[in-house]
């Protein structure tokens, strides 16, 4: 799997994501700057990491949602790639309109910085092929807008078409205002587009691929992604 | 030419700040406070005459400063 990770100024998980991508698909991804007008020939994969793009001014990734680069993914995503976007990258993805919806300061206004539990809705997606529908994995988050919010139609065809692939849970895989760690509407923690090529989500599967880092959760989401793309090759 | 975007969030959309802030003014004593939003003021210098920057505005407020999912914006020129 060729993967491009999206380098915006203030991202900080950029090299996070890339140890992740390589450990799992045992391949190095490309950096690609945000005033890169292209993506690398023969990209499988671009991913919008976490951080803090500029600042988080004026809305959490609202300016680098209009970055140059922006436009490559938009074909990209239109000509069906996969595309990644992991907590400010979702920011990213909400903002240039490849999602819909809008993550919203967390209802209790703290930022949360902690494991949580996550309920994988279905398993017949390139997103989650490497689980299955209704495990229940462990990830850490680390944000301060995460509560995912859209009108009451664009809720309702989330969850009628099964566009909602991740929701927070309890560890025994229960959704509920208890677990809901930000306020997100119905749960959610990861949503994709009409198409299912563009997943957005806030947790990050990225820090729990190793055992060192005390949990190998995430890896199944990378991996199903180079299971899916080596199944359609 | 001078100018003021003002964005708002919508009437429903909840805003945690604003009640952050209004907790806050009824801690500190201040009475009467029956709610409080938190929106964005924009002052916005522009070449041109004000049917170009309205224009030109409307689009800076449709493209970048509101995200119209929820917020809603006012675009005044004021001369």
């Amino acid at each position: 799997m060729k993967s491009a990770i999206l380098v915006f100024p203030g991202i900080n998980r950029e090299r996070d994501m890339a140890r992740a991508l390589r450990l799992v698909c045992g391949r190095e991804p490309a950096m690609v700057w945000h005033a890169e007008t292209s993506l690398p020939e023969g990209t499988d994969l671009v991913v919008a990491p976490g951080g803090f793009s500029y600042g988080d001014y004026l809305r959490c990734g609202a300016i680098a949602a209009r970055a140059p680069v922006m436009d490559a993914v938009r074909a990209f995503a239109s000509d069906g790639g996969l595309v990644l976007g992991v907590c400010n990258g979702f920011q990213i993805l909400c903002e240039s309109g490849l999602l819909p919806g809008i993550l919203m300061r967390n209802a209790g206004l703290k930022f949360i910085c902690h494991d949580v539990h996550l309920r994988v809705e279905r398993s017949d997606t390139p997103f989650t092929r490497g689980y299955n529908a209704g495990q229940v994995i462990r990830v850490p988050v680390a944000h301060g807008e995460g509560n995912y919010a859209a009108d009451a139609d664009t809720i309702r065809r989330l969850e009628g078409e099964g566009r909602v692939l991740y929701r927070y849970c309890s560890p025994s895989g229960e959704i509920g205002d208890t677990h809901n760690i930000n306020g997100a509407a119905q749960s959610i923690a990861g949503i994709v587009n009409e198409r299912g090529n563009v997943l957005g989500m806030m947790p990050h599967p990225e820090n729990h691929v190793e055992d060192i880092m005390g949990c190998t959760d995430g890896r199944g989401l990378f991996a199903g992604l180079v299971a899916h793309l080596e199944r359609a090759a | 030419m001078k100018a003021r975007v003002t964005v708002t969030l919508k009437t429903g959309v909840l805003d945690p700040q604003g009640k952050a802030i209004e907790g806050a003014l009824k801690s500190l004593g201040i009475e009467g406070i029956a709610s409080v939003r938190q929106g964005k003021v924009f002052d916005i210098e522009l070449d041109g005459d004000r049917t170009m920057a309205e224009t030109a505005l409307k689009a800076a407020a449709d493209k970048l400063l509101a995200n119209t999912v929820i917020e809603n914006y006012r675009v005044e020129v004021l001369g």
